[in-house]
């Protein structure tokens, strides 16, 4: 971190000391639930050991991305203190491993190095919004909308064997213009969409059958008679499923007709639900950070309570019990809150031995085990110049077996250019990721995915020499790969926020938040329509969809 | 604004808006008491504004307006500039409220013609109307203005509206547009826009991808059927056929009876009045046809003709023009043959509606032979009447060499169409086969059956090549099924189908030619063309049937017949058991002066108490006729003038012999007695002799 923990001692203690809620971590679902708690009149106190907000899902300088990635934390000293309850320590777990780096050259090195705090990158990319999602709807239904402003990403793509680059035919005006479409695929294409619009459709009769609700939607697509192009557009780059659906053996997710048709009913409500945003997709100005960020504010506004770079070091838990009492901070203060949540990075270790059979061994046992679901790889790169001329902002999906014929999830980018203000002017940030088994695995089909539309730096000779056929495609004045882990939320009596997922959107992120806040208050309503005076504003602009500022 | 549903009324929104509807009515008095007594005071002007702010429909107050403006200007050493500005904002501001009020769009285009204000505005104005709204055709009319106001290049317009289809092809206004504007940019051939076959191919690539997308859309199809007409239409107007046709020769009586075509008149006008037509018809309809861009040679010529077009609506353009050789004051030699030679279009002066030149100069030339007198038919035989039973005609297993039945491809006045047309067409036809192989729509088959139907005009039919009609034909049947709410369309194109194929060529129309029993009981060559039972609902082809003298229509479905009037030696007709529902649609029977037999009989005329085919035809109160009010009134007498008007208007400039009208809601006793008076010729009414 490159941030001293030895001051906490002179920190003004906190008051008051005891709270409804105390979160740790500022990650996107950890802000949510702060603000839904401040919004339903909980006290919350938000910590964060960091200096800024986000956690996993924040925007970075270079170096700043740099050191969070590589430099291991280092937990201040306990502090010593007496206390009624058990003091047990937490422990650090860093999602992120086997992360490497590489510049082009000297040159490029240092013009990263002095334009570091140009630089607003993701540490969860790549991520962006559908117009019509449910993070959309949360932040304006929360209000925290107003603290953010977006751009529409101009294109998305869809990367195919032999043919690069082809625009996703995501809408009617999509499919008119489309190039590389024959004027069957045209129809078919558009068929399809009417069909589901349809079904979608209460006043209309003619409905899918229940029965082919149920199937694969990759059959049903069969059974429709479309081509296998059509097929991998409308599951890859449109459903964005992760495994290859063709493929039952190492399929983890293979989707369901009615599953299917929910992802194209949002995505294709999504595409002109702003007018200043062309496409689905939508992208926070200053980078994902602003996302939990805003929330913050939200939550403050509603009277939560923000300390950043503090550390928690211990739970303070009742002796005979085992239940959750406290916390105790690096600063040596013990505070007391009736729940807890933890940024997914911390844990408790594991009883040494399960000799003693009391209750606090059994729920220490429960919480040191971390609901860890498989690994995401991601790489960033970044260029001088855009992977498509004249097109700025743009999302690449490269399906299953499009990059080689082991490839079995696709691959999911996007490129984010400087009128983001998220990279000097004239550099991109490219972000990629997809779910592997392990992380030679996950780098191999980055790398092949980065290839397929760069020229990367070769890690360790900075005086590689771009050879002829090479001047084509844009280079990557810097790449960074990292796997990270992906670990679920968690609902103990000590709650645990899930870390960024594989996906390009928030969807999932937001039901599991929303679904641990109903665990925590199953009586209260997640963000209940405002009615105090001074949200009745907010509340006219959100009828007429104004309440996400749409940069032109 | 498009696919907005319209919301019940609250009730406090009721209430809000009959008190608008009061205060609207308060404002309205004042402004017409104002305007009556021309007060264009300045509280004047503002009440008048705030009127049309409220309501932007009053169009009284819009030509108040600019009478005021009027009155301002003449008035003093005011400034226009401001004067007009003002205007242009009242404009801006009832627009924002209705920005469909036609007299609002109006008035900001009266205003900008006058040329004091800035049209700099207009651009911003109309694109925010037009992103509102970019179906808005208002807008899109404004902007045609503006952009040739400002000199906008074209080039720039089309741009424009390749954006808009571009974001939303669900546009009838932009693909119009694009329409006009490529119209223009290829009569001039501007950079880049020529050759015409390369720009009208990438067109034809850019509307598939909306066809193709979204067939259940029609804008896209509007454009496609004009792409169609680009492609196959002929812009210099061409003689198509005409009568007497080229090489043929006509036989004329001692008596100046006419013979001719398979046929020895029957009891037609010419005869009586010794006239014989000369016809043109042309593939346009053409105006300019006179003595000096039509060049008649011959000895019969001895006066200088007089040109008649043949249209409905007494224009000076018609598809078909028709001159009367005078004959009957002339002394004709027996056993002699004249020539006659017509020179069409060998000097200027034919123009097609949209000011193009005749294209192709061409020659008819055919020789009427004068024959030794023939007996005249003997007294009793005048007084039988013309029927019209089966028994009373006779088969014709072959035409004789007398037979010379002129039809399409005895004309030679078909241009050669180019290669790259018939490929476009066999082109589009390729892809609507396929689209139809995926997806079963009506329009992809009406296309299917357009293309077809161009192809088989394009394609010379003495080339051998297969004609695509028996397609077309299913293709329209089918339509009929698939799109039960227009069957009136498919049945009419099916109807002028099967009539091209009918009279394509001389063997084909054989089986319909019949030898009719003449008066003398006994079958001659009086040549009886019968297109009955063919369910047609309208009438076509007439180019390949200017000959037909005596013609069955009977039990089809006819409703008009539109373009009858080119049958010049049409003498007995029978229309009955049809679907004729006015007298008014009978109107091209007045120009058929050799008209003697017409049966009518069991139609609908008189069975519908509104005429839906009245607005387009004339009336005594439209100043489109001379109609001679005294002779109806004498006629009518005692009866109803008003009822009686249309059937006064078809039968008072015809000589007909013998009408049957049995059979319709009309034909009452007053009616048969009014009928007498008009037609004094007449001596067979519903098969009853008159005394």
């Amino acid at each position: 971190m490159g941030e001293p923990h030895d001051s906490f001692a002179s920190y003004p203690p906190i008051d008051p000391v005891n709270f409804d809620l105390i979160v740790l971590g500022t990650g996107l679902s950890e802000s949510v639930i702060a603000a839904a708690a401040s919004a339903v009149g909980k006290t919350v106190l938000h910590l964060d050991p960091n200096f800024f907000y986000g956690s996993h899902f924040a925007s970075l300088s270079f170096h700043d991305l740099t050191s969070y990635l590589t430099s291991p934390y280092r937990p201040p000293s306990a502090a010593s203190g007496d206390s009624d309850y058990v003091v047990v320590d937490l422990l650090h777990q860093s999602p992120y491993s086997d992360a490497e780096f590489a510049s082009r050259d000297d040159e490029s090195a240092s013009f990263l190095r002095e334009n570091s705090r140009k630089f607003n990158i993701d540490l969860g990319g790549p991520k962006a919004l559908l117009s019509a999602d449910k993070a959309i709807d949360l932040l304006m239904k929360s209000g925290a909308s107003q603290y953010m402003e977006f751009k529409g990403i101009d294109e998305c793509f869809v990367y195919e064997v032999n043919e690069g680059l082809a625009n996703v035919p995501d809408s009617r005006g999509a499919i008119f213009r489309d190039k590389k479409l024959s004027l069957k695929e045209k129809n078919q294409l558009m068929r399809f969409f009417k069909l589901v619009l349809k079904h979608l459709d209460d006043t209309q009769e003619e409905k899918i059958s229940e029965e082919d609700l149920e199937i694969p939607f990759v059959s049903f697509l069969e059974r429709m008679k479309l081509p296998p192009k059509i097929k991998s557009i409308l599951l890859y780059a449109i459903a964005m499923v992760d495994y290859d659906q063709d493929n039952n053996e190492v399929c983890k997710d293979l989707l369901k007709t009615k599953d299917g048709i929910d992802c194209l009913a949002q995505y294709s409500s999504s595409v002109g639900r702003f007018p200043n945003a062309p496409g689905a997709l939508l992208y926070p100005i200053y980078g994902e950070g602003e996302l939990p960020q805003a929330f913050c504010r939200r939550a403050a506004v509603k009277g939560c309570i923000y300390v950043l770079r503090m550390p928690v070091i211990s739970l303070l838990m009742e002796k005979v019990t085992g239940l959750y009492k406290g916390v105790r901070l690096a600063s040596g203060q013990d505070l007391y809150s009736s729940q807890l949540i933890l940024d997914p990075s911390f844990t408790v270790p594991s009883p040494p031995s399960l000799a003693r059979k009391d209750f606090l061994s059994e729920r220490l046992q429960l919480l040191s085990q971390r609901d860890i679901k498989g690994m995401v790889a991601r790489g960033i790169c970044i260029t001088k110049s855009s992977i498509k001329p004249d097109v700025s902002n743009c999302s690449v999906v490269y399906p299953p077996r499009t990059l080689y014929p082991e490839q079995v999830t696709s691959i999911k980018a996007l490129q984010i250019g400087s009128n983001l203000g998220v990279c000097p002017a004239g550099t991109f940030i490219l972000y990629f990721s997809t779910l592997c088994n392990d992380a030679n695995e996950g780098k191999k089909l980055l790398k092949a995915a980065m290839n397929a539309l760069l020229t990367l730096p070769v890690s360790g000779n900075s005086e590689s020499v771009p050879s002829a056929s090479d001047d084509i495609k844009p280079i990557a004045i810097w790449s960074a790969f990292y796997i990270q882990k992906l670990i679920t939320s968690k609902f103990e009596f000590i709650s645990s926020a899930p870390t960024p997922d594989g996906n390009l959107n928030y969807n999932d992120l937001i039901d599991a938040t929303e679904k641990l806040f109903g665990h925590m208050y199953p009586e209260e309503e997640f963000f209940p329509k405002a009615t105090s005076p001074e949200d009745t504003k907010d509340e006219d602009e959100e009828e007429e969809d104004s309440g996400i500022t749409l940069e032109s | 604004m498009h696919g907005r549903p319209r919301k019940a009324l609250k009730p406090e929104d009721e209430a809000a808006s009959s008190a608008k509807a009061e205060k609207l009515r308060s404002l309205q008095a004042q402004f017409l008491a104002n305007h009556h007594n021309h007060i264009y005071s300045k509280e004047a002007l503002e009440l008048s504004a705030k009127l049309l702010e409220i309501n932007p429909e009053c169009y009284t107050a819009w030509n108040y307006r600019k009478l005021a403006v009027q009155h301002v200007l003449s008035n003093s050493d005011s400034d226009p500039h401001s004067i007009f500005n003002d205007e242009l904002k009242l404009v801006e501001s009832a627009l924002r409220k209705n920005f469909k009020s036609y007299g609002a769009w109006h008035h900001r285009k009266w205003v900008l013609s006058k040329g004091h204000s800035s049209i700099d505005n207009e651009m911003r104005l109309l694109n925010g109307f037009q992103k509102a709204d970019p179906r808005n055709f208002h807008a899109w009319n404004h902007r045609r203005f503006v952009a040739g106001l400002m000199e906008r290049s074209e080039e720039d317009e089309l741009k424009y509206t390749e954006e808009v289809i571009g974001a939303n092809f669900s546009n009838y206004s932009a693909w119009h547009n694009r329409s006009v504007l490529l119209s223009n940019l290829l009569k001039r051939k501007a950079e880049g826009y020529f050759p015409k076959e390369k720009v009208l191919e990438e067109e034809f690539q850019h509307v598939h991808n909306a066809i193709f997308t979204d067939p259940d859309d029609q804008s896209g199809w509007f454009y496609h059927l004009w792409l169609i007409d680009q492609t196959v239409k002929n812009d210099a107007p061409l003689l198509v056929s005409s009568w007497p046709s080229h090489g043929s020769n006509i036989t004329l009586i001692g008596d100046n009876g006419l013979r001719g075509c398979g046929l020895s008149l029957l009891n037609g006008t010419l005869s009586d009045t010794g006239a014989l037509p000369i016809i043109l018809y042309f593939n346009q309809a053409v105006k300019g046809i006179n003595s000096s861009s039509v060049a008649i040679k011959s000895e019969l010529l001895k006066e200088e003709l007089v040109w008649k077009p043949l249209s409905m609506n007494n224009s000076n353009t018609a598809q078909v023009w028709v001159v009367y050789l005078n004959l009957g004051n002339m002394e004709l030699q027996q056993s002699k043959t004249y020539s006659v030679e017509i020179n069409v279009g060998h000097s200027s002066g034919i123009l097609s509606a949209n000011g193009n030149h005749y294209g192709d100069p061409s020659q008819i030339s055919f020789e009427v032979f004068v024959e030794t007198t023939c007996t005249k038919p003997t007294e009793g035989q005048v007084g039988k009447r013309t029927t019209w039973d089966d028994t009373n005609f006779q088969k014709i297993d072959h035409f004789q060499e007398l037979d010379s039945i002129a039809t399409a491809n005895q004309n030679h006045h078909i241009p050669k169409s180019s290669d790259w047309c018939i490929e476009q067409i066999v082109k589009e036809i390729t892809n609507f086969r396929d689209l139809l192989s995926e997806y079963d729509c009506k329009i992809g088959k009406l296309t299917l059956a357009r293309l077809l139907t161009a192809l088989d005009m394009l394609s010379s039919p003495l080339d051998g090549k297969k004609s695509n009609t028996e397609e077309v034909l299913q293709l329209y049947i089918d339509l009929m099924k698939l799109d039960p709410t227009h069957p009136v369309y498919y049945k009419d194109e099916h109807s002028l189908i099967l009539l091209k194929q009918i009279t394509s060529t001389r063997d084909s129309l054989l089986p319909y030619c019949y030898y009719h029993k003449d008066a003398t009981e006994t079958f001659t060559g009086h040549v009886c063309l019968r297109l009955q039972n063919l369910s047609l609902s309208r009438m076509g082809s007439i180019e390949n049937l200017l000959w037909v003298q005596m013609l069955d229509l009977s039990h089809n479905e006819l409703q008009s017949i539109e373009g009858l009037e080119a049958m010049q030696l049409l003498s007995c007709l029978n229309l009955s058991h049809n679907k004729f529902g006015s007298l008014t649609a009978l109107g091209p029977l007045r120009s058929l002066k050799s008209l003697k037999v017409l049966n009518i009989s069991y139609n609908e005329l008189g069975s519908h108490s509104i005429d839906t085919r009245r607005y387009l035809c004339s009336s005594p109160v439209a100043h489109t006729e001379e109609f001679t009010w005294d002779r109806i009134e004498i006629l009518t007498g005692s009866f109803n003038a008003a009822n009686f008007w249309e059937a006064f208007l078809i039968f008072g400039s015809l000589a007909l012999t013998e009408l049957n009208i049995t059979g319709n809601a009309v034909a009452d006793e007053n009616f048969r007695s009014f009928l007498v008076k008009v037609l004094p010729t007449l001596k067979w009414l519903d098969e009853e002799e008159l005394s």
